[in-house]
């Protein structure tokens, strides 16, 4: 039997915390780096923090780039987080790694002129839909997240943004194509609004 | 625009919760399972537990408790008190800790600020300092020296000095900790504060001294604070949570108003 929701795991991070949230919202969750595992998965969760240089080279190594490909190509619905969102682009300042490629663009390092704004951007911010959404559904103005990063998704193609960030200037805080959808803060930490976006994850069929 | 971050801190012994008053007398308050629970559906941004068990023997019940809490509470979760190398870090992220807090056993061996930056990521390893003010001397030409085992014990060592070594050996975030406020609630050392927040890049929590809302907006802006750490002003019931950060919203303060 095919497993519900896979998260998966390539050393990038601890991962019990977006299980534990799967978990609130009525979702079993298993965490796995087998490659079979993850293309007989119904859905994916790609999370984590860390490198993109050696996240890469882990999901390389463990054979799940490929599998996540697969999954992508099969029409299951993919949400990445954080890392898991950056390294779906081409291409990542961070290590000046090559990674997945799902989505044209690449990852970009914050570069601040204001010396009162500090990196990595920690804490709560709010996220504005820019255009509809189903993983999006139900967010309201001044409703905030939680983020932790120093490096930022810039997607080619403006119509796959689905919500910005302010934090100097604008950034893309959700990307998506399709059935992949990426999020640049933390679900798993983000209170109420965050475990709804997963609930609704749990439930979407990968179109929009 | 990022918000400013409300943080309660509960003392942890034995499994059950206290609070100090300057560190000395700690009394039992609750049990900080419900108390975690109760902060978080108030909107609370951000929890700390600083773990005070005295006997080593009884250092388990913290992964219980840290575990339990991350079952029930979807907000970063910051864990302290005794982590003394990459394996205590590591229990404790594994139980469901976000961030790790080193203070003492970092002061005696700087090294296990890189160490736990290196395992479990800069974001994720705040140092934690506690200070008081002394005479400006050649040791502490900043007037504030770092003190250990909850403030009985002199370092001799300059307090903007460490903030600046801990940056630079890769903690992610400093808990300024004025040692001679810790519990008066006459409010926090913001000289201190700004005075660290102002040298370094990295976030910087106001604590020590809470005692009413008018000292958070101070840590916040005078203090020029990221965040703002709270403890016997809602543990007792004073104030909620929410009041607080609506009042700091009313005030100016930028704050996540939506839970």
């Amino acid at each position: 039997m095919a497993d519900p929701i896979v998260i998966i795991d390539y050393d990038a991070g601890n991962l019990r915390s977006v299980q534990r949230a799967c978990a609130e919202v009525g979702a079993d969750a298993v965490i796995s780096n087998d490659p079979v595992r993850v293309k007989a998965a119904s859905r994916i969760i790609f999370p984590g923090v860390g490198a993109a240089g050696s996240a890469m080279a882990s999901l390389r190594r463990n054979g799940l780039a490929d599998a996540l490909r697969s999954a992508v190509d099969d029409g299951k619905p993919v949400l990445g987080i954080c890392l898991g969102l950056q390294i779906s682009l081409r291409h990542s300042e961070e290590n000046d790694t090559e990674t997945l490629g799902l989505i044209p663009g690449e990852t970009r390092r914050f570069r601040l002129d204001r010396p009162e704004l500090k990196i990595p951007h920690m804490g709560w911010n709010e996220v504005r839909p820019i255009q509809p959404h189903p993983l999006l559904d139900g967010i309201e103005p001044g409703d905030e997240f939680y983020f932790v990063h120093a490096y930022y998704p810039a997607p080619e193609d403006q119509a796959c943004v689905y919500a910005r960030t302010t934090y100097e200037d604008d950034f893309a805080a959700a990307v998506g194509r399709g059935n992949y959808f990426g999020v640049q803060f933390h679900p798993e930490k983000s209170g109420r609004v965050g475990l709804s976006l997963l609930d609704r994850f749990t439930r979407w069929d990968g179109q929009c | 625009m990022l918000s400013k971050r409300l943080i309660a801190c509960l003392d942890v012994r034995d499994g059950k919760l206290a609070k100090s008053v300057r560190f000395v007398n700690t009394k039992d308050i609750g049990d900080p399972v419900e108390k975690a629970r109760e902060y978080y559906a108030d909107g609370l941004d951000e929890l700390v537990f600083y773990d005070i068990t005295a006997s080593s023997d009884k250092r388990a019940i913290m992964l219980d408790v840290v575990e339990a809490v991350a079952k029930e509470v979807f907000i970063p979760l910051s864990v302290g008190g005794g982590v003394r190398s990459v394996a205590d870090a590591t229990d404790l992220r594994l139980a469901g800790a976000e961030k790790i807090n080193v203070n003492s056993a970092a002061v005696a061996r700087p090294a296990l600020i890189s160490e736990c930056a290196e395992a479990i990521g800069n974001q994720n390893v705040v140092l934690s300092m506690d200070i008081r003010q002394v005479p400006k001397s050649d040791n502490c030409p900043s007037g504030y020296e770092i003190v250990i085992n909850g403030g009985r014990t002199p370092m001799g060592i300059d307090g903007l000095a460490w903030a600046l070594q801990g940056e630079r050996l890769g903690a992610g975030e400093l808990v300024v900790n004025a040692i001679d406020a810790d519990g008066t609630r006459d409010g926090y050392e913001l000289k201190l504060t700004a005075m660290i927040a102002e040298a370094v890049r990295i976030p910087v929590i106001a604590s020590g001294g809470a005692g009413k809302p008018e000292h958070l907006k101070e840590a916040l802006t005078t203090g020029r604070a990221d965040a703002a750490l709270v403890a016997s002003m809602v543990h007792y019931g004073d104030y909620r949570v929410s009041e607080l950060k609506r009042w700091l919203h009313r005030e100016g303060v930028k704050m996540r108003m939506s839970w």
